[in-house]
């Protein structure tokens, strides 16, 4: 069946100068899973999102996202996927209502469509006591999952994930889970890396880069058995160390 | 942010307009008087009489007064000669001794120019003096200019100076804010969150000029207010006209600012671009120094600076009351600048890299 596979990826490779940050990556993902890319820092998992996303082009390779290609068609992938990148990247000076419109706006959604959407993602967030305050003024694990229901407001195909937990406490990080988890039973395909390697456990699939080469993509639990280790933390270890 | 952007440029308007002038005054005078007589004594008396001139000094010799004018005590020293009264009587030819401190080199020219008038106008009474005591019949001939300044006739500075003196500062408000603006975003990270997102490069330029558009016409708006309630600056000409070409010169400020911030990284490297362009179109705009004056590589150069064309504009347009026809050619050049420099702001804004 190859309609189900949303991300198809063939050697994807780029290169800075003499540095090859991803190495001929290849892998696909398919409809509705939950995707776990994983890596150590600077093994090339941000390169290689920014290219599946469109803002960065590869130095050779192909890959297709939501069934465009990333060289020829990246405002077609646009349309079609959210993104939610490591740094916050709502806009701290305008208020939680505001960031949702202006986003809303952008990917073309009507007024009416902007309205219902931003009740539904403030009721479902808690946020209506603060839905008229700046949005720098709230906590990380706030604006992280505000930031994710953002990067999900044109109901996307694919939302890319990256690292969407970092430095949010445990409580936060398992409302979000139960966040991603309700998006892919809607049938969004959720392209997540992380460092928490609890996390990877929640993943359908978990690929593992290492110094810009997948060097490992099953099911966690084959993983672990292929790697024979108790858990996912001992496997990215083995791995990681090389 | 928004009470900075239009307060502080507004207090620049006022003091400066207030502080900026060409005008020299209380220039310090020295005198050495070798002669000691009435007649000279009448030349130190003209001196002394305008009010640009403070009479410091009778310096006894050359030396004195040199000193003097190295500390810093004096800026002028007239020496009249031995014997002043007499040659002028006897020959009608003297010769007088100006020295002026030309540190500053245009005070000095400015003080040469009131030195003259002085000595020419004391020269006009004592040519009448003499041709009275010598020959009563024969009409003392003289040719005299009356100067005439058209469209600002008491020359007065500030008429001159508020006008571009808004202009830098609705220039350097635009071109500051959408300098540091894409290039802040860059840093904060949301222009990344923007490049995933469907829109097209020239939505999104058009939407950082917008509001940057808004508040340099508002800018105007109120610097136009003070001009004409604090230094009651004529306004002869259209407003309308002030404003439509105005419109344009904000595109063609903010295209420079968008394409800098698009080519940094930093906002430290976009300010140091912006600086680097507003410090050159302000001082090659004939804001201070005549166009005129300057080489001829530099005029070429200023046929770039947008400046350049605003204070014409504005000047012609206020104090002349210049119509359409006669900006004409500003206004065309001003609005090829502007398609050109925002066609590089989208050009050079990249979604992917």
């Amino acid at each position: 069946m190859k309609n189900n596979k949303v991300i198809q990826v063939e050697g994807l490779t780029k290169m800075f100068g003499d540095f090859t940050a991803v190495d001929a990556i290849t892998f696909d993902v398919k409809k509705g899973e939950i995707f776990g890319f994983l890596g150590a820092n600077g093994a090339g998992k941000t390169t290689a999102i920014k290219m599946l996303i469109g803002i960065s082009n590869p130095t050779s390779g192909k890959a297709t996202v939501a069934g465009f290609d990333v060289l020829t068609n990246p405002n077609d992938i646009k349309r079609n996927i959210g993104y939610m990148s490591q740094r916050f990247a709502l806009y701290d000076d305008l208020t939680v209502k505001e960031n949702i419109t202006f986003f809303g706006g952008i990917y073309g959604l009507s007024r009416k469509r902007i309205k219902e959407k931003s009740e539904a993602l403030i009721e479902e967030l808690g946020l209506e006591n603060v839905a008229s305050q700046l949005v720098g003024s709230l906590p990380l694990g706030w604006k992280q999952k505000l930031s994710f229901s953002v990067s999900l407001i044109h109901d996307p195909k694919i939302v890319f994930l990256d690292e969407p937990t970092g430095g949010v406490d445990p409580i936060t990080r398992r409302q979000f889970w139960e966040m991603i988890y309700k998006a892919a039973n809607q049938g969004t395909t959720v392209f997540v890396t992380t460092h928490y390697m609890d996390e990877a456990e929640y993943c359908d699939r978990v690929s593992i880069m290492v110094d810009g080469r997948i060097e490992a993509l099953d099911t966690p639990k084959k993983l672990k058995e292929q790697f024979q280790a108790e858990s996912m933390n001992d496997v990215f270890l083995k791995l990681a160390r090389g | 942010m928004l009470p900075i952007i239009f307060v502080l440029p507004l207090l620049q308007l006022v003091i400066l307009s207030n502080a900026a002038t060409f005008e020299v005054k209380n220039i310090k005078f020295g005198y050495i008087d070798n002669d000691h007589s009435s007649t000279s004594r009448a030349l130190i008396e003209k001196f002394n009489a305008s009010t640009y001139f403070d009479v410091l000094t009778d310096f006894t010799s050359e030396a004195n007064a040199s000193s003097a004018m190295l500390n810093g005590e004096i800026d002028v020293v007239l020496e009249i000669p031995r014997h002043f009264a007499r040659n002028l009587q006897k020959e009608k030819y003297v010769n007088l001794g100006v020295t002026i401190n030309a540190i500053d080199g245009a005070a000095a020219g400015v003080e040469n120019v009131y030195i003259t008038q002085i000595i020419q106008s004391y020269n006009k009474n004592i040519r009448t003096d003499l041709v009275q005591i010598s020959d009563a019949q024969i009409q003392p001939v003289y040719i005299d200019t009356i100067p005439l300044f058209w469209y600002n006739e008491t020359l007065n500075y500030k008429t001159f100076m508020v006008p571009g003196i808004l202009v830098l500062l609705v220039t350097m408000i635009t071109l500051f804010l959408s300098g540091m603006n894409i290039v802040r975003e860059k840093e904060i990270g949301t222009l990344e969150q923007i490049n995933v997102t469907p829109i097209k490069k020239s939505q999104f330029i058009i939407g950082k000029l917008f509001p940057f558009w808004v508040i340099g016409m508002a800018l105007l708006s109120i610097g136009l207010i003070i001009a004409k309630i604090i230094f009651d600056v004529p306004m002869v000409g259209s407003l309308l006209l002030m404003y439509v070409y105005t419109s344009i010169y904000i595109l063609v400020i903010l295209g420079i600012g968008l394409f800098i911030s698009n080519f940094t990284d930093t906002q430290q490297q976009a300010m140091f671009i912006a600086w680097f362009f507003v410090v050159i179109f302000i001082l090659m705009s004939g804001l201070f120094t005549p166009i005129e004056s300057m080489p001829k590589w530099a005029q070429i150069i200023t046929e770039f600076n947008p400046i350049k064309y605003y204070v014409e504009v504005m000047r012609m347009v206020m104090l002349k009351g210049s119509g359409f026809m006669d900006i004409l050619p500003q206004l065309i050049k001003t609005l090829v600048y502007a398609i050109v420099m925002n066609g590089l702001a989208v050009w050079s804004y990249k979604k992917t890299t």
